[in-house]
């Protein structure tokens, strides 16, 4: 039976994570390949320094620094590849073995509490600071560990967290995707100003990429939010909802339709009208979901962060993360409900022998795959710098319509006990429903 | 590293296999779909040019070419993009083009990529550019094949096959038929073993065509076998009974057949998705991938979620040939891919004859034939069902008699 275990807290565990992949790394062959080896040990660098400090950063000042007028330093794009392939890099399967295993050991044993608390514990936030998430998305030349900018390692990893539990993964990627987006779209003073807080600290602030607005039919290309440009200022009205710890941040990305356009802009947290209120929702609760209002907050001009096409880059990279957490969590679900439909009995014998539950599992299997292999070939197609516009809607259909029949399977399953919070299937309903409406917070 | 693009060296295969479907078998596609049982003589040329895509890049147009994979491509260490993949991509697009003309494309049948799958050298050789049709349902057996009542029986240099097999598709045109046939009735499964029996052979009669609800340009043949004496050397596979190998070299077949029937689906899908917007379009009809479907037009948003079932299932079919070309075992896979895009199939099918209307309703367009031929694809080759049970077998790791 899968029945939840024990519940242990992180901080319990002698060996840390890292020290785990430490050992769990050395023994794999690629480790020989003194190129792969230096990764690693980045990797375990920056686990090492962080340490297990239990200090949380609330926020914290970013001093105005110039890039001294260069061009900004982005993570290059991926070769283009000749061969269709479903093999992860020798990287990618190392960091997301990492991933898996944060995912399993940390994540999974907290997710209850974090889901009931609304709340991501300091350890939880330790360990996984280890793995230096925030930096997945950011080149190397500016402090992170992105030798070549990877939709793909971004989607594999975000799949493996939200196994573990996908409130505590969108939670604890949010920081990666303003990090990202500054790495990515930012001018150099922005990336000077903003990324070494990310990368030289020892714990990486909160932050969040607030896209979605409350409004039913709510389309992110024209947000209700608005900036005004007056001079070398812009001032910014509008609210912003289900935002990722809030309260907490110390940097937010927001999108704003400034003359006619929806853009990027940076909000410092402390600036006048800019209030952050409780907006708890079925889901996703780990992340602590809060309603960000901004009410003539003046910004310099300067924040803008990228271009439009920017933006609905953004926009997109947003919804593959979901759809990718839609794959991690539905994952989750058909792991679980395979052995428990074996045992257990009705009728006098495992429901697993009874057509309609069997090839209910068969139809989630499918439908996850079929979702997995989609959210894989619009990463793929990003890193190779084609337009996969079209493969992020259909990710995102597929997870609003598979992945949310998935997460209403998981509880039927079981029946009454999918119900009650003894097992994770409830959870898995209420946050499988989020992963194809939720807009921002992650990005790949 | 991880790519999910056609392989550039396939491009130029698909590229022929798309001008073979729009330049020669779409403008005959009504005509076929009238003249049930009619021999559509404009396939007879289609041999020469089907060669052709085969010896232009060494890789395989049609269902010849999938197949098992040789002992050197096991040893290398490098991914391959081999001939399940080259065929699964040329059958999406002549079926994009024409279903039922592409099952009665000469020597491209089914049977012949159970050969492909399970022969030994001097057999692929001795039936090279020979066209196969495949023979294992019965009157009174359908999806349970281990079922099947024929028999074969070894009487000096030859076996025997006794019974009736129906639903032959192109068993008429074909030059081969591969029949399933049982060694022992009381052994089961393990005794199924495959024969490959020349149309010719007057112990093999052919009793009637049937008339369908669609893919109507391809004939399907009913036989009767009455002491039909075949060779010996063409049994497919090993003839010993190995009870502990199950179906073994049978239901092997189904590994590398499953995906192109997959791909068959994933033609009619393409053609019925490829269509409609170009109507709707014509109607004002724009689908734009990054607004939310809820805010766009009705009929843009149910475009949106067929196009996505699409991709879901074309990538789920190229996964298992990709499984196949890399000597990785894809049973499983092949039944996802199977059965997503037969379902997909119909549903899209019909979702474009109801977007279209009365002319996706009408005979003026292709929309209503389309959605008549794609029924069958959720059918042949392992009905939706069973593709369920294979899955879930496989999952649940329950046998057939814990899970009927």
């Amino acid at each position: 039976m899968t029945k939840q275990q024990t519940r242990q807290t992180p901080a319990d565990r002698a060996t840390t994570l890292g020290l785990r992949l430490l050992n769990a790394a050395s023994a794999l062959p690629v480790m020989s390949d003194p190129k792969v080896r230096k990764r690693v040990e980045k990797f375990l660098y920056n686990g090492t320094r962080t340490g297990f400090k239990a200090e949380t950063v609330a926020r914290k000042t970013f001093k105005k620094v110039s890039g001294g007028g260069n061009a900004p330093a982005r993570a290059k794009t991926t070769k283009p590849k000749q061969v269709f392939d479903l093999t992860p890099t020798d990287d990618q399967q190392m960091i997301q073995e990492a991933a898996r295993e944060l995912a399993a050991t940390v994540l999974r044993p907290a997710a209850q509490d974090a889901d009931a608390a609304r709340v991501v514990p300091d350890s939880v936030k330790e360990q996984a600071s280890e793995l230096g998430l925030a930096l997945l998305g950011v080149p190397d030349e500016l402090g992170g560990i992105a030798e070549e900018r990877s939709a793909v390692t971004g989607v594999l990893v975000t799949e493996a967290l939200a196994h573990g539990d996908i409130g505590l993964a969108a939670a604890l990627l949010a920081p990666a995707a303003v990090a990202t987006a500054i790495a990515n779209y930012g001018d150099a003073d922005q990336q000077a100003t903003y990324l070494p807080a990310f990368t030289e600290d020892e714990q990486p602030p909160h932050a969040a990429l607030a896209i979605q607005e409350p409004q039913p039919l709510f389309d992110a290309l024209a947000p209700k939010t608005t900036g005004t440009i007056s001079g070398d200022q812009l001032t910014l009205n509008g609210t912003k909802a289900l935002v990722a710890n809030a309260p907490e941040a110390a940097l937010f990305v927001v999108s704003a339709t400034i003359d006619g356009t929806a853009r990027l802009v940076i909000v410092e947290p402390g600036l006048d009208g800019l209030t952050t209120e409780e907006d708890p929702a079925m889901g996703v609760r780990a992340a602590a979901t809060s309603r960000l209002n901004l009410e003539n907050v003046v910004v310099p001009k300067a924040n803008i962060l990228g271009t439009a096409e920017d933006h609905v880059d953004a926009v997109r990279r947003a919804r593959l993360g979901w759809a990718a957490a839609a794959v991690g969590g539905a994952q989750a679900a058909l792991d679980q409900l395979i052995p428990y439909v074996k045992e257990r009995k009705a009728f006098g014998e495992p429901i697993a022998y009874r057509q309609a539950v069997a090839f209910t599992i068969a139809d989630i299997a499918i439908e996850l795959d079929g979702l997995r292999l989609v959210v894989l070939r619009a990463a793929s197609r990003l890193d190779a710098g084609q337009d996969a516009s079209h493969q992020i809607a259909h990710a995102r259909q597929l997870a609003s319509t598979y992945a949310t029949q998935i997460g209403s399977h998981a509880v039927q399953l079981l029946g009454g006990h999918g119900y009650i919070k003894e097992y994770p299937n409830e959870r898995w309903y209420r946050d499988l429903r989020g992963t194809g409406v939720l807009e921002g917070t992650l990005l790949v | 590293m991880i790519n999910l693009e056609t392989p550039k060296k396939f491009v130029p295969l698909v590229k022929q296999a798309a001008s073979v479907a729009d330049t020669v078998l779409r403008p005959i596609s009504r005509k076929y779909d009238l003249a049930e049982h009619e021999y559509p003589k404009e396939l007879d040329l289609m041999s020469a040019v089907i060669d052709g895509m085969n010896d232009s890049g060494g890789q395989g147009a049609g269902a010849t070419s999938a197949s098992q994979l040789s002992d050197e491509d096991k040893a290398a260490d490098t991914v391959k993009n081999g001939g399940n993949m080259a065929s699964l991509l040329s059958i999406l697009e002549t079926c994009r083009g024409d279903v039922g003309l592409t099952l009665t494309m000469p020597r491209q049948g089914l049977g012949n990529a159970a050969i492909a799958a399970v022969a030994n050298a001097d057999q692929k050789k001795r039936y090279a550019n020979r066209w196969a049709a495949m023979a294992i349902t019965e009157p009174e057996v359908g999806s349970d094949a281990a079922a099947i009542r024929t028999t074969a029986e070894l009487d000096g240099d030859h076996y025997v096959l006794n019974g009736e097999k129906i639903y032959v598709t192109a068993g008429e045109r074909a030059d081969l038929v591969v029949v399933w046939a049982s060694l022992d009735l009381s052994i089961g499964r393990a005794a199924i073993k495959s024969f490959v029996v020349d149309r010719s052979n007057p112990g093999m009669k052919l009793e009637r065509l049937e008339h369908k609800l669609g893919i109507r340009a391809s004939d399907t043949a009913a036989f009767k076998l009455d002491n039909c004496r075949v060779p010996k050397e063409d049994l497919l596979g090993s003839p010993e009974i190995e009870t502990k190998a199950g179906f073994g070299g049978a239901m092997q077949t189904f590994d590398n057949t499953r995906p192109l029937v997959a791909a068959m689906a994933l033609g009619v899908t393409r053609a019925c998705l490829d269509l409609t917007t170009e109507l709707l379009a014509k109607e004002g009809v724009e689908v734009d991938p990054d607004r939310p479907a809820h805010v766009q037009h009705a009929a843009a948003a149910r475009l949106i979620q067929l196009e996505a079932d699409y991709e879901a299932a074309y990538l789920l079919a190229v996964r298992a040939a990709w499984m196949a070309d890399n000597g990785k075992p894809n049973s499983v896979e092949a039944s996802m891919a199977k059965a997503k895009a037969g379902r997909t199939g119909v549903n899209v099918a019909f979702a474009c004859v109801e977007l279209a209307g009365a002319t996706g309703y009408g005979e003026r367009e292709l929309l209503e034939k389309w959605a008549r031929d794609a029924k069958i694809l959720d059918i042949f080759e392992g009905t939706q069902q069973i593709q369920q049970l294979v899955i879930a077998r496989r999952l649940l790791e329950l046998s057939s008699s814990q899970l009927k």
